[in-house]
């Protein structure tokens, strides 16, 4: 057995610090060469950085939040592998697993709300991940759980039911076994290829490769090994021995009442829990601690920390660290914020036309992807411009220029597990409608999966911002700085219009454009809103080449 | 008439009553605790303490006695006497600083207390016959908390010579002849105490056994210790009624039927929970049996009101009552607490004590039990109290302890263990390998543990 780090490697373009978002591995776990150590972020990009060496963790380089130099060591592993020749730390061999020399227990170590369900022996944990539910639909809004955490399913069982934009859809289970985590509440809109639950099941049942683990959908296909030891998460032992608590969580049988001290009782009662859906992994099937930790995947609260249910009143507050991706939204929507002084334009558009033209387009689509209103808005935009080339254009304020772009480059507001990703649809007014829409469901995939490459994540010279069905009434979109305008797209609606004679149902929509208010003119802004509109009436109009 | 309005109004200051009041105090309900006679209820009054404290100077008493006479220790004191009347105003010393102790926890918890018999009105009005006339209390949720009393047999009906144990408690004299009808615990309890002071105790017991709902195992040294004491045992045997001239106790054995001379008959044949006559009948809660029924959160058939302690069955122990009073109070504050308790140990403060906690031998399919005499222990040996054992009682393919018991002197002091081990669902090899201090009783408790593994050290 020896020591070896791994490093944080270089994560290109010439950066040297990235910021540490994300743990994948606490001291005391045994990780395999390629798991998933950590998550690093750069200047747009997150990066996983994958384990060198099979063993077991006995040191962590920093706290989600810290920044680590490029080549210093993220983790330190002790194996039983070769260094290879170039690194350095084999001049320290015998080095201290901590600084201080003490090996810390996990209990000493922060937990973070990433700590991975852990399967018993023979057992694995895979995912069941929200489909594509048809039409090119990206999200969908989770309206019933036919299970909850505990429940045993069986193949083809139905799970959930979730409701796109016009279905709702119910989602079978791909595996037998135990649910162990569901994906969200009732009410949530989970992405498509988002966990939708976590079945525990007999190992080798998810062997596709469609197993990722729960923290990074479709990004590492990691099983949750069950070579790993069941007690794990409080584990005192020194790592090494670890290893060889035996695992045992087999399911009681048939009547058998849980065995739980009362702290884990009480815990379980806290969090709603019930018991009997828990199989045990301590001696005698007893429930530990752990094995609620892997249920409900959640830090350890003191017993006065609780959150009385029903009507008692809430106490206590809950310190969320700003970093990583979400620091960089909010810098960057301060800076926009501060800057622009925004006018907001929302007007309402009759949509009735172009949804027939998209229902006819899609009729004869078979099985290929379908078209969304997003394809025609985005045409409808690079359109428009034509006309207005002043909306097509960054402001580089700090030196008072002006540059209007040429190329139509479309942000595409995607909301992503990690927050709010503008991916880039390059030269908009070059595509037409189908591979429009391909190349957005690519983009957006790309950045929920944290895939996208930096030149698909800059370069936008005018972005839309739509929230699907949750696209409100209204909406005060933030502009994109440096751009001057942004164009938000609400809900679609069937709404009664007065037709001269007589109320009709006609689908409408609304849309919110915000424009920077520095360089663009109310009525500039206004004339460009229903230069819009006029063309998303009467879509024949986008197409025509004038 | 007074009018007080509260959240949590509580009628009993037992142990069930004064401790939901005291964590609803701490857990900010506003809350009102009537109590009709004095607060400590059956427990701290007439009950658990006063019978521990004439046990105790019984003890004391034949422990004097013996040095009288020749012994192994080669003490030599001379006889000694006893004036009972100053023993109990002892007993009520300790009494009343108990009681004063609760009415000083209720007032830190911030729960008001008022003195006076209650009436219910409604599932939300309690009417109170207070020294300054009636008040009236509304609430939005009431607990039922009126505990038991003595059961009394038709045709022994108290008064005169005919005694419960409230009354055995309060005797300023030691009675010359004691006959005890009912050979349960508390029966047994005065009696071994009566003995030891000088009484000439018979027991009549209906069941084949002594304290029926433990196994002969248990009560074998309990029995022995009786006879050694001088108490008459008949068991399977019916007490009728007092003889014609009231000096003695009619049974009837089954063959034949004798007078049990006696000038004090003391009848403790359980208890009857307090369920009628203060206008519960009106609420037409659900029954179970004689007791209220309730739910795993102490909840009653009507929205709002709840019981707990002896009015909802049995064990009627003070310690059950406390944790159902905990239980009921953190509801009403709107925590999620349950009734999940795993076990709740009971303790007969006979000589020798006995102390069961979970399930006897043979109660749950294929357990085994491990038996570990006090005769190979040290320590008993060294007080001069070898006889009794410890027994745990476990699952053998799991070690899971189902159940630990033990007869011995002093092993009342020992259920804290045991009922630690089953809550934290204890395997034998949790008990086996702890260390226990020697040389203490409780090392029985790790041998018999060993016993179980096939590792026992000192047999
Ligand atoms: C001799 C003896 C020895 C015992 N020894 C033990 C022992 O060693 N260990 C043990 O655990 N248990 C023992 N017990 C049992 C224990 O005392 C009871 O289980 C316990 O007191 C029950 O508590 P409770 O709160 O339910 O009711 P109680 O203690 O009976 O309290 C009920 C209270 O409610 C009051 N009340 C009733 N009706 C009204 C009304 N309408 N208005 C106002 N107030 C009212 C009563 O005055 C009483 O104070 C013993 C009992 C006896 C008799």
């Amino acid at each position: 057995m020896k020591i070896l780090a791994v490093k944080l490697p270089d994560v290109g373009e010439g950066v040297t610090a990235a910021e540490l978002v994300e743990w994948h591995v606490k001291i005391g776990d045994v990780v395999r060469e390629d798991d998933t150590l950590a998550a690093v972020m750069t200047d747009k990009a997150t990066v996983e950085i994958p384990s060198l060496y099979s063993g077991t963790v006995t040191w962590i380089g920093g706290e989600v939040g810290d920044t680590l130099a490029v080549g210093s060591d993220l983790v330190r592993i002790e194996t039983d592998a070769e260094a290879p020749v170039s690194a350095d730390l084999a001049d320290e061999p015998a080095r201290a697993p901590e600084p201080e020399g003490v090996v810390p227990t996990v209990e000493d170590a922060p937990v973070t709300a990433s700590e991975k369900p852990v399967a018993p022996a023979g057992k694995v944990i895979v995912a069941v991940k929200l489909p594509d539910v048809g039409e090119g639909v990206t999200e969908a809004e989770l309206a019933e759980w036919n299970v909850a955490a505990g429940d045993i399913v069986k193949e083809d069982d139905v799970i959930a039911a979730v409701m796109t934009d016009k279905a709702t859809v119910e989602i079978p289970s791909l595996y037998s076994g135990k649910v162990v985590r569901l994906g969200g509440s009732v009410g949530e809109v989970l992405a498509v290829g988002s966990d939708l639950v976590l079945i525990e099941t007999d190992a080798g049942a998810g062997s596709s490769g469609n197993t990722p683990s729960p923290e990074a959908p479709a990004a590492t296909a990691s099983k949750v090994d069950a070579a790993k030891p069941a007690v794990q998460p409080v584990a005192r032992p020194s790592p090494a021995r670890a290893s060889a608590v035996p695992a045992n969580g087999a399911p009681r049988a048939e009547g058998q009442p849980p065995l739980a001290s009362p702290s884990v009782r009480a815990r379980a009662r806290e969090a709603g829990l019930d018991l009997r859906q828990i199989a045990g992994s301590g001696p005698a099937g007893r429930i530990t601690h752990a094995d609620i930790d892997a249920v409900f995947d959640m830090p350890r609260r003191s017993p006065g920390q609780a959150a009385p249910p029903g009507r008692a009143a809430r106490t206590g507050t809950e310190e969320i660290k700003v970093i990583g991706m979400r620091r960089k939204i909010a810098e960057r929507m301060a800076l926009a914020n501060a800057r622009i002084p925004h006018i907001t334009v929302v007007e309402e558009v009759d949509v009735t036309a172009l949804e027939e033209l998209r229902e006819k387009l899609n009729a004869g689509r078979g099985d290929k992807p379908k078209l969304t209103v997003l394809p025609f808005v985005t045409a409808t935009l690079a359109k428009a411009v034509l006309d207005h080339p002043e909306m097509n254009a960054h402001y580089l304020d700090d030196d008072g220029i002006i540059l209007r772009h040429a190329a139509v480059n479309a942000g595409i507001a995607t909301m992503t597990d990690a927050g709010l990703v503008v991916p880039v649809l390059r030269n908009a007014e070059a595509l037409d409608l189908f591979q429009t829409a391909a190349e957005i469901t690519r983009l957006s995939e790309a950045a929920r999966t944290g895939k996208a490459k930096r030149d698909e994540l800059t370069g936008s010279t005018f972005t839309i911002t739509s929230l699907g069905p949750l696209g409100a009434l209204a909406t005060t979109p933030i502009i994109n700085h440096p751009e001057v305008a942004i164009l938000g797209i609400n809900k679609m609606a069937t709404r009664p219009m007065w037709d001269g004679t007589q109320f009709v149902p006609r689908k409408m929509m609304n849309i919110s454009a915000s424009f920077d208010h520095r360089v663009i003119d109310g009525w500039d802004a206004a004339v460009f809103v229903q230069r819009i509109k006029s063309l998303l009436e009467t879509p024949a109009l986008i197409f025509m080449e004038t | 008439m007074t009018s007080l309005t509260c959240t949590l109004l509580i009628i009993g200051a037992g142990p069930g009553g004064y401790v939901c009041g005291i964590r609803a105090g701490q857990l900010g309900v506003d809350t009102i605790v009537v109590e009709g006679q004095k607060p400590g209820g059956t427990c701290l009054n007439v009950g658990c303490i006063p019978s521990k404290a004439l046990i105790h100077a019984a003890d004391e008493f034949a422990k004097a006695r013996s040095f009288a006479g020749e012994n192994e220790l080669g003490i030599s004191a001379g006889a000694p006497s006893i004036d009972l009347a100053i023993t109990v105003a002892w007993k009520n010393g300790i009494v009343k600083r108990l009681t004063g102790g609760v009415s000083g926890l209720l007032k830190k918890a911030k729960t008001r207390y008022v003195q006076g018999q209650a009436r219910i009105i409604d599932g939300k009005t309690v009417e109170v016959a207070t020294a300054d006339g009636p008040a009236r209390i509304t609430c939005k949720s009431l607990v039922i908390a009126t505990g038991s009393k003595p059961f009394e047999l038709p045709f022994l009906p108290f008064g005169g010579t005919v005694i419960s144990s409230t009354e055995a408690l309060d005797l300023e004299t030691v009675p010359q002849k004691l006959a005890i009808v009912g050979g349960g615990y508390i029966g047994l309890e005065i009696g071994t105490a009566m003995a030891k002071l000088g009484a000439e105790v018979t027991v009549v017991e209906a069941a084949e056994h002594i304290l029926p709902q433990y196994d002969a195992e248990l009560t074998k040294p309990v029995l022995a210790r009786l006879k050694e004491l001088g108490i008459t045992v008949h068991l399977s045997a019916k007490a009728k009624g007092l003889s014609e001239d009231e000096t003695a106790l009619v049974v009837d054995l089954g063959k034949d039927e004798i007078d049990i001379l006696a000038d004090k008959i003391l009848v403790t044949v359980g208890r009857a929970p307090v369920v009628d006559g203060f206008g519960l009948e009106d609420l037409g809660l659900s029954m179970n049996g004689k007791f209220i029924a309730t739910d795993a959160y102490g909840a009653t058939s009507m929205r709002g009101v709840y019981a707990i302690g002896d009015v909802t069955g049995n064990p009627m122990l003070a310690h059950r009552a406390m944790a159902q009073g905990t239980i009921v109070a953190e509801h009403v504050a709107g925590l999620p607490s349950v009734w999940d308790k795993k076990a709740i140990p009971a303790v007969c403060f006979t000589d020798p004590e006995i102390v069961t906690v979970g399930a006897l031998p043979g109660e749950v399919p294929g357990s085994v039990a491990a038996v570990f005499p006090f005769a190979a222990n040290g320590r008993s040996m060294t007080m001069e109290r070898s006889d009794g054992l410890v027994r745990v009682v476990y699952d053998p393919s799991s070690e899971l302890i189902l159940g630990i018991q033990a007869v011995g002197a002093g092993v009342s002091e020992m259920a804290g263990e045991f009922s630690l081990a089953l809550e934290m669902a204890a395997r034998l090899t949790d008990l086996g390998d702890t260390i226990h201090a020697h040389p203490t009783l409780g090392e029985t408790t790790q041998e018999s543990a060993l016993k179980g593994l096939g590792r026992a050290l000192h047999i």
